[in-house]
């Protein structure tokens, strides 16, 4: 299908961008990579009355490292992570996780900040990011403000992100050389949007994620603290108990590869 | 309206479009290039799939006024281009298309794999190839056709 109608408006800074934002009537949606709006937009089941395009504003698409924290801009794209534009452990991490979102022309435009942003649960930033804590970079209104990861997605395609601010940035640890991390995605076709995936990342503290939820990913504190005791296995069985005793609302199916994701996940990170 | 300006195998265009026009519609409606081909038009069969400043990307799910001043390569901009005149060969060799509904997507994505990926074995082809759907060759034609190509791009 076709994209229903809309207002565009292209901005060249971020200063413009935030104006026009406030300005605009209606549902209005920032436009990054659009290669999960456009689909969306195509599909009609987003019908934004105005897009405000950031692909000429500058400033938006830095990857550099200051001390232990790694600030990576918005508009980076999945195919740049891919391509090894993120340094160190935290890069090998990312790029593990890039190269398995949808395909190299998707990744080609899809950016890091628009899929966080734009928070469908199927997505693979929204948990990746998740594993590994750290910081929104927003900019609204009144000047910047930085919002935990943790908590920042909190359902479906819904953040923590104010209707007139825009996503800029992250800032993520720097994981130690040879950290531990490990991701598994269930899907039935490499690319496809997943049906569950398991992140685990060993920082400074085990973070675990169960991901591609019907709702936010979220940490699974039990497996965290099994991790934080030295366990370098977790069976799909025991990975159903700590997840049933969550109570996320699965069904049977959901819960077996919920449970698998993480299981293979925790496997491939002490593999 | 908006007005955008890019260039379309090499000639310069100026165009005021909807802003809801598709890169892809723009290419076959307003310029008449109807070697690109538009199949699920959300982003997962490939066949809408050309190059926009030299990588490929899906013109059905990037709008025309996006791409304002980008250069784009269609199916038809490949004449002289080495690695897609060796595929374009390759493909007829291998009988890697049928319907050729998927052809121009397929090529485009190929030409990426051989010069992104030189040392792509048949797995990764076949990863590489997980965004381009084919539905009546089965692939063994196009995967040995990348195949062929690799191989003549290493010799």
């Amino acid at each position: 299908m076709k994209s229903a109608k809309f207002d565009y408006e292209r901005t060249g800074s971020l200063d413009d961008a935030l104006k026009a934002l406030a300005a605009a009537e209606g549902e209005t949606r920032i436009l990054g990579g659009g290669q999960s709006l456009g689909p969306m937009m195509n599909l009609r089941l987003a019908q934004p009355d105005e897009l405000i395009d950031l692909s000429r504003v500058a400033g938006l698409d830095g990857i550099e490292v200051s001390g232990s924290t790694l600030h990576i801009g918005a508009r980076v794209t999945h195919a740049r992570i891919e391509d090894g534009g993120v340094p160190g452990e935290t890069g090998r991490y990312m790029e593990y996780v890039a190269q398995g979102i949808s395909y190299r022309s998707v990744r080609n435009r899809g950016t890091i900040g628009g899929s966080v942003a734009h928070a469908d649960p199927s997505a693979d930033w929204p948990t990746a990011l998740l594993a590994l804590g750290g910081e929104v970079a927003i900019a609204g209104q009144d000047g910047a403000r930085k919002a935990p990861l943790d908590g920042f997605q909190v359902g479906p395609f819904a953040t923590g992100l104010g209707y007139d601010e825009i996503l800029t940035g992250f800032e993520l640890p720097v994981l130690p050389d040879g950290a531990k991390w490990g991701y598994y995605k269930v899907n039935r076709k490499p690319g496809e949007f997943a049906d569950a995936i398991g992140a685990i990342v060993m920082g400074e503290t085990p973070r675990a994620v169960c991901g591609a939820t019907e709702s936010a990913p979220f940490r699974v504190a039990a497996i965290e603290e099994k991790l934080a005791g030295g366990a370098t296995e977790l069976s799909i069985a025991e990975a159903r108990d700590i997840l049933a005793a969550t109570d996320p609302g699965f069904d049977d199916y959901e819960l077996q590869i919920h449970a698998v994701a993480l299981s293979r996940a925790i496997g491939s990170t002490f593999a | 309206m908006s007005q955008v300006s890019l260039t379309i195998n090499g000639e310069a265009v100026t165009a005021d479009v909807e802003p809801r026009v598709s890169l892809a519609d723009f290419i076959r409606d307003h310029r008449r290039l109807t070697g690109t081909h538009l199949g699920c038009e959300h982003g997962v069969c490939g066949a809408c799939t050309v190059l926009m400043d030299g990588v490929p990307v899906r013109s059905c799910i990037t709008f025309a006024v996006v791409a304002d001043g980008a250069e784009i390569t269609t199916i038809e901009g490949f004449d002289e281009d080495e690695p897609m005149t060796q595929l374009r060969k390759a493909f007829h060799e291998n009988h890697a298309l049928q319907c050729g509904y998927c052809t121009p997507g397929m090529l485009v994505a190929a030409r990426d794999i051989v010069t992104r990926l030189p040392e792509a074995d048949e797995d990764r082809v076949r990863l590489e190839l997980a965004g381009n759907l084919c539905r009546c060759t089965g692939y063994v034609g196009i995967v040995n056709a990348i195949l062929q190509v690799l191989e003549e791009r290493r010799a």
